[in-house]
Order: C-alpha cells, then structure tokens, then sequence
C-alpha cells in the first residue's frame, strides 16, 4: 500500500524541465526548411477593402502570400458559429482584422514586407461601445447587433415592487482586460499530402484547433493532428484564438509546401487577440425593512467584439452568476452581448462572472446602505443556504455554510477592529484606510448541458516500460494550473501506485482521445473523474487476468501489465463522460441544474488610498474558499494567488485605451500588470465542507479567484473615501475624477 | 534599395566576430553588431531556456548575468556582450543537480507556466548574490523586473526565501 497521493504536494511533473530552461515551447522549436509566417491586417474598423497594392521595391516571387482565395474549405473559424472568416474576403469588420498572409524564410524581412502591402479602403461607419450598439444606428452583425440574448425568470417580480420597503438600482461597468500570458501566442504548421496537416502550438484546446482546421482545409479528421507544445500562460486567451493562428500557418504551409512558423510579438498579440469582455450591469432590487431581497432585475450586458466567437458562453456564465450567492425568491435576469468593430472579446479566467458579481456585490454594498445595515449583515441576511434554490431553480445540495465562511474571512483579516480604527484615523491625513467584501460562487465544469453534450473520454494506458507503469491519455492541456500533475496523482491514488509511476501523454490528437477543452475550471473534477474510472478500468482488467489481486505490489502490478501486454499487443481502458441521474437543465428556459457543483467563497480587501497621488494600494487580502476536496495544496494555493493578482489588476491597474476600436496601450510599458512590489501578502485559507462530485470531492477552482477580488477592493475604496465607484479599472485619474465630481455634489 | 533575401544575404558580410564565456564555456560566433543578444543566445548558441515575453525591457523573461550584473538580454546589443562572462538558465544547476534555487521553485510552485522562470530564477541568484540573507522587502524590490502572470509571486517569495535559508544553513 503506497501512502495517499491525493492531498499531497508532489512535485509538478514537468517542472524540472521548467526550472532548467529545457521545457520546449513553441518559440523553442525549429524544424528543418521551415519558414516564418506573418499577417497583414486591417487598419481600420469598419470598410470595404478597394485594393490592395504591393511595394515594388520588395522581391515579391521570394515571398508566399495567402489570401480568403486560397482558403480549401470554408473561410471560417469554426467554433460555435461560423461567423468571423478566417482571411477578410472583401470587407473588414474590425482593426486588426487579418487580410493577408506572407511567407518568408527572413523573419526580419517579412517585418518588412508587412508594411510594404498597403490597403486601399472605403471605410464603412463603425460603433464601438455597448450603447452605440444597442441604438442600431449602424447594423454591423445579424439584425440588430445582438450576438446573443438570455433571460432567467424565477417567481413573480413585477408582484415585488409594491411590497418593497426599498427599491434599490445601480449600474455598474467592467472595463476590457488582456489575458496577458508571457508567451505570446504562436504555432508551426507543416503540410505533408499523405498525412495532411499538423500543427504544433501554445494552446489550450487541441481539439478546437482540429475542428476549426478541418472545415478550413476542407480536410477529413484523420488528416489533421493537433500538437500542444508547451504553453507559457494561457488563462483562456489562449481557448479560441489558437485556431485562427493555426489556419494562418495551415494555409501558409499548404501554399509554400514549407513548415511554417507565426509567432505574434507582444504588440500584435496585444492589439490582435481576445480580451475580457467590457460589461454593463444594470440592478433593480427589493428589499424588505429586515434587509432581505424580495426579489429584483439584472440586465447584464457584455461587447463581443465583431463576430459571435465565444460570446454566447460568456455571456450565460455571467448571467447565471449574475445573482451571487444570495437567495432569490423572485429574480429577472436578462443577458445580452451586442456586436461593436473591435476585435472579438474571448475567454479570460471567470468567463463572464468577474463582471456580474462585481456588480452584484458593489450593489450589495449599496443595498446595505439603503437599509442601513453593514455590508456583513446584508450578506448574511441574504446568503443561499442547503436546500435554497439559486436563480436557475438549482437546489443547493451540498452543505455550504457561508455564514461560518464569512466569519473565518472577517477573523483573518480583523475586518471589525480595522474598520472601526479605520473610521477614526481616516480623520487626519492624506492616507485613507477601507476594507471591503466580496462573496461569491462559481459553477465548476461546464454550463446545463455541456458536459453531456461534450462527453469526453480519457484513456489510460499500462505501459511498464522504462518510464513508468502507466500513462494518461487525455486532451486536457497544462499551462501552469497543474493539470499533469493532478490527474497524474488521480491516476496513482485510484491504481495504489507510487506518483513517479505514472505519465501524462503530450496532447496529440492523434494519441489522446477528446477530453474537452481545458476551460471552466473541469479539468481537475470532470476530467479527473474520467481519469479515476479509466485507472480503476485498467486494474479490473488485471484482476481479470488473474495476474494481480485486491491489493499488490507496484511490481506485481508492472509484471501484470507486461503479461497482458505481451499476450494482447496493449492494455488500455477508457472512460467516457455520463451526466449523473435526475440532473435536470432546459436549455430554452435557462431552468435547473447549471453546474455539477459550486465553489464558494469570500475574500477580505484592505486597501489604502493617498490621497496626494490618488493611487490605491491593497494592503492585505484575505481569500477564505470551499472548493471541495484540495488535491494539491501547493498548486490550489498557486491558483487562488495567481488569480487574486489578475483580479487585483483587474481592480486597479489594467486598463485597455480604444481609440476606434483599437487598443492603443498594447504594450508592456504602457498595459500595466501588477509587479512582485505591487501586491498585498495573498493569505489563503481553505475550507473543506464535502461534495459528491469529482475526483476525490475536488470541485472546480481555477477560476474562482478572479471573481472576487474586484468588487472587494472597489467596496473597500469606497469604504476608505465615502466616495461612490461604480466601475473598474480604478486608476489613480478615475479616483481623481470621482472624488472630485463627489466634491462637487 | 530594394528588399530582397539577395540583399540581405550580402548584408552578411556586415557580420562581426564576437567572443565571450557563456556558462562558463568560451565562444566565438559570428553576429550583427546590433542582434540583440536575446536571439544570438537563442538562435546561435541554441540556449532557448532564455525567453522573449515583450522584447522591450518590461517583462524580465530574457533576463541573464552578464559579468554578474542582471540585464534584459532583448535590451542589449551582441556586440555589448563582447568579452563578457555570461550566465542563462541552463548554466545554474550543478551538473545534474538542481542549484538550491531552482530547487526551491519547483518545491514551493514558483513556476507554473515556466515561462518566466528562466528570467525568474536568475532575477533571484543576481538578488541572493547581492543579498543573501534577503527581507521580504528585498525580494519583492529584486524581482520587480520580472513578470510573472501566473502564481501572484507569493510562492517564489517563498522559494526565494526558502533557497536563502538552505543555503545559509549549508
């Protein structure tokens, strides 16, 4: 019997190769012949392209150019819709819309040749924010710029409004946000007419690549291999944008006949790929004199960009969140992402929830002062408890406490004697204490129905030779979350085999089955389910050889998957994805069962503000979570940092500047990410209370901790000045700007 | 002039030697006097360990030892590097033992997507060189040219300090 794996902090699998520089990224990789690729895109926002001219004083036979017209398939990136073209085909309907693509084996030389294609355009009206959009003065996608609406409708609200003993309404607004990965995104492609296309790349779904490349190529699924090489970061920037790059570089390598490499620099990766999506929440809420919501309206509104892309994901998982983890008896939620000529916002970490529950608890805090209660007290007051419903008519099932959650976070971080010493010394001098709440959930795996529809499968495979016993087939990709290492150790607990006995296979679509994308914070609870029940496979076909019994040796169980293997050629067992019985979801009323399972928790801001420069510093932050069973504590506590460091960004420092649909910061000197001198000590706690679901109880937890953060701080600035924020990112000028119209007032 | 591959071919002979120590062994290579020593290490010398995350001096991925001092290796000059003792990722362990640091960094979760640590774990030997017995303090201000997105620092402050004291007590 090996010692318990799960709930011990193993080493990350390939961290040696990380910490001696030997772990290969895709900038990393060169293959013989192979030459660079490079995109000549749109320099406006909205037009119709005229013509499209080449500098003779560039050697143009040297170079390869790919235009929509040398698209084999369909000129589409297929994801949910088809709607955004690969190559613009006569029209651009965003800057930096790609038109054009050179091959060269000189880098330094297709820089260049870059600029030496002009465009010729006759520019179209563009709208550019979520109003402009709504008032249809331009229709630039579908009938009336609605990429996609949702409505959640549980009870009676129009019945509440008389009963209200206060009305409360607020708007509230979430700026765009860079996923900012340090890896720049990038891929090789080479093109071979026996075997078709392959395709190495930092990515976070292989098999979104594979079926955007087959409509694209025109190509059957045998014929396309998607590889993830190593990924320096990804953070959902990295879930849809791969298979544009990838069908670049597909293209590219069709024409030339070469292996051919793109690699964004950060300035092309910063003004060209997927953002957070800018927000506008609006709220209208009963309340009872006790402080109790009777019941309310949320329209909750997000800018997708130009094309649909992921718009439609985003925008149910922010409409579902968009109730927090309070008790509705009566609740109308309306979503909707509308169309602007910028380039289409994407998946960033949260998904849609950092932006309804900043709102949700910047209105709680509001509620709060409408009653006249703390902003303690009204979370308390309106927190969803077992058998409570959520605003999808989800009955909570599992024993979540917030209450006891609330006052371990509000003893860590002495939230009661700093506020209350706050309050006196905010008196004199320019500096200005506040503390701040924030507490939330977020639904782990995907939304309603998405798991059954995805029914992902892994397998895993005895091997017993020299690199170990057995090995994970699986698409789930690791960049940085510890996705290896976890279902590694999920392998070795459910098989009672030493952590180092086991592998995880290099995603390859032509290895591992379709496991599902690497997003919504599945991998660890889906996945490793999946892993678990196709580990367990492996040891009954053992049993039923005869060659192992209930309990054994790592040896004997080595020597047994060497006999099965030398008598059946392989031993592999794989396990497919089944919905559990009695769960419920209408996918028409938006009704039931969202999510397996939450997360939940509640994180404690202190911040300073001075008021000499106006800037806002956290001082200390206290982050309290039940995310079920914590399999690595190292990596969980990796995750919870990480994600509070991006969500404190969010708050405070990142700011996109649009100029016409543009962003004009899309640099590191001027996009500023919070450095090691910027954050407060991240104190992390954890809280198991039990769950039925995943893998040895693990719930989701990767994305959690980008949902809180903001609101807190923004609660806690607010606390500090007794001026009102209503959006983020808070900057020192919109501080300035705030406390200045306050004066006014 | 016209841009052509021709062109830049005879562009070549504009190419300068240059000769250094890198991780302790000498080399001479052949180089434009303004390549930044980012692509001379990456692409000459095939030492990929060291990474590009902006190529403007921001993010710290690039950085190394040049004569003990850090530098963001995109910022500099090949030429600049002449006659120099230079240190990159793959010259920090000893043999194939992991240097106390990377240790620690691998211990503690101060790598996860890995693409900073090169420039990381560099940023922290040229601080623990310097300041071996560092404060918090000293760690947050030493490691303030290094961007990481991933781990919100507080891990590789703890490694950083957990290499100090292994190393102190060694």
């Amino acid at each position: 019997m090996t010692e318990n794996i799960i709930g011990k902090s193993v080493p990350r699998k390939e961290g040696r190769d990380k910490v001696t520089g030997a772990a290969r990224y895709i900038d990393d990789i060169t293959m013989p012949g192979m030459l660079y690729g490079a995109t000549v895109r749109s320099q406006i926002p909205r037009g119709v392209i005229k013509h499209i001219s080449f500098d003779p004083q560039f050697e143009w036979s040297e170079f390869v150019v790919v235009t929509a017209q040398d698209i084999p398939g369909k000129n589409c990136i297929a994801l949910i819709g088809d709607d955004q073209p690969c190559l613009a085909d006569g029209k651009v309907n965003h800057p930096e819309e790609p038109i054009l693509l050179l091959v060269h084996a000189d880098p330094h030389l297709l820089r260049k040749a870059v600029d030496g294609v002009s465009i010729e355009y006759e520019p179209l009206p563009a709208i550019f924010t979520i109003e402009d959009s709504e008032r249809c003065s331009q229709i630039i996608w579908g009938m009336d710029n609605t990429l996609k609406t949702f409505l959640i409708a549980k009870g009676d609200v129009d019945s509440v409004w008389a009963k209200a003993d206060y009305i409360v309404e607020g708007e509230y607004t979430t700026g765009a946000q860079e996923q900012l990965y340090i890896e720049n995104n990038g891929v090789i492609a080479a093109f071979d007419r026996e075997r078709g296309i392959t395709v190495w790349g930092s990515l976070q779904c292989p098999y979104y690549v594979h079926k955007a490349l087959m409509a694209l190529c025109n190509l059957p699924a045998e014929k396309i291999r998607v590889v993830q090489a190593e990924t320096g970061g990804a953070f959902g920037g990295k879930e849809d944008y791969p298979s544009i790059i990838a069908g670049h570089a597909a293209l590219l390598a069709m024409k030339s006949g070469r292996p051919v490499k793109i690699v964004y620099d950060r300035l092309e990766d910063m003004t060209a790929t997927t953002k957070r999506h800018p927000s506008r929440t609006r709220h209208r809420t009963a309340v009872g004199k006790d402080g109790k919501i009777l019941g309310g309206e949320i329209d909750f509104t997000i800018d997708g960009g130009a094309y649909a892309t992921l718009s439609s994901v985003v925008l149910s998982r922010g409409t579902i969140h968009a109730g927090g983890p309070y008790y509705w008896p009566n609740i109308r939620i309306r979503g909707k992402a509308v169309a602007t000529n910028a380039p289409p916002h994407g998946a960033f970490r949260g998904f849609g929830a950092p932006q309804s529950l900043f709102a949700m608890e910047r209105h709680m805090d509001r509620i709060a002062q409408a009653v006249g209660l703390s902003p303690v007290e009204i979370r308390r007051r309106n927190f969803l408890k077992p058998g409570e419903t959520t605003t999808t008519e989800q009955t909570i099932r599992e024993e979540i406490d917030l209450g006891k959650l609330l006052d371990r976070a509000l003893e860590l971080s002495d939230y009661t004697a700093k506020k209350a010493r706050f309050a006196e010394e905010n008196a004199v001098g320019p500096i200005k204490k506040g503390m701040g709440i924030a507490a939330f959930l977020h639904g782990a795996g995907f939304t309603g129905s998405g798991e059954r529809y995805l029914a992902s499968v892994v397998g895993v495979e005895g091997c017993a030779d020299g690199n170990g016993t057995v090995r994970v087939l699986v698409s789930s990709t690791e960049f940085g979350q510890g996705t290896n290492t976890v279902l590694c150790q999920i392998a070795a607990e459910a098989l009672d085999l030493p952590y180092d006995d086991v592998r995880i296979a290099q995603p390859d679509t032509n290895e591992v089955p379709n496991s599902g994308p690497t997003v919504a914070s599945r991998t660890a609870m889906v996945v490793g389910s999946l892993v678990r029940s196709a580990a367990l496979g492996i040891k009954q076909t053992l049993l039923a050889d005869g060659t192992i019994g209930e309990s054994y040796s790592p040896e004997e169980f080595r020597a047994a998957c060497r006999h099965h293997i030398s008598e059946h050629g392989q031993l592999r067992s794989y396990a497919r994805y089944e919905a559990p019985e009695g769960v419920f979801w209408d996918d028409e009323k938006y009704r039931g069962e969202a999510y397996a399972t939450f997360a939940w928790a509640i994180y404690v801001a202190e911040v300073a503000v001075d008021l000499s420069t106006y800037s806002a510093r956290v001082a200390d932050f206290v982050a309290v979570q039940e995310v079920g069973r914590v399999l690595h504590p190292v990596l969980a506590k990796g995750q919870i940092a990480g994600g509070v460091a991006q969500g404190i960004g969010f708050a405070l420092y990142e700011k996109v500047v649009w100029q016409n649909g543009r962003m004009q910061n899309g640099q590191m000197t001027n996009y500023i990410m919070p450095t090691s001198a910027d954050l407060p000590p991240i104190r992390i706690f954890f809280e198991e209370m039990g769950n039925v679901h995943g893998a040895y109880g693990a719930k989701g937890i990767g994305e959690l901790p980008m949902d809180g953060p903001a609101p807190a701080i923004v609660n806690a600035i607010e606390d500090a000045l007794g001026t009102r924020f209503d959006s983020v990112p808070l900057l020192p000028e919109d501080i300035f700007d705030a406390v200045c119209a306050d004066g006014e007032r | 002039m016209s841009h052509s591959s021709e062109n830049r071919g005879k562009d070549d002979r504009g190419k300068r030697e240059l000769s250094l120590t890198v991780n302790g062994k000498p080399e001479t290579i052949r180089v434009f006097p303004m390549e930044r020593l980012l692509d001379v290490l990456r692409q000459e010398l095939g030492l990929t360990g060291t990474k590009e995350g902006c190529g403007e001096g921001e993010c710290g991925s690039c950085s190394v030892l040049m004569n003990g001092e850090l530098v963001n290796s995109c910022l500099v000059p090949a030429l600049q590097a002449a006659g120099t003792n230079l240190t990159t990722i793959e010259g920090i362990a000893e043999g194939p033992q992991l240097s106390a640091l990377q240790a620690a960094f691998l211990e503690c979760g101060g790598a996860q997507c890995g693409i900073c640590t090169p420039g990381m774990i560099l940023a922290s030997c040229h601080l623990l060189d310097k300041k071996p017995k560092p404060t918090l303090e000293d760690i947050r201000e030493g490691l303030s040219g290094n961007l990481c997105r991933c781990t919100g620092y507080m891990q590789i402050f703890e490694a950083v300090a957990q290499a100090a004291r292994r190393k102190a007590s060694a």
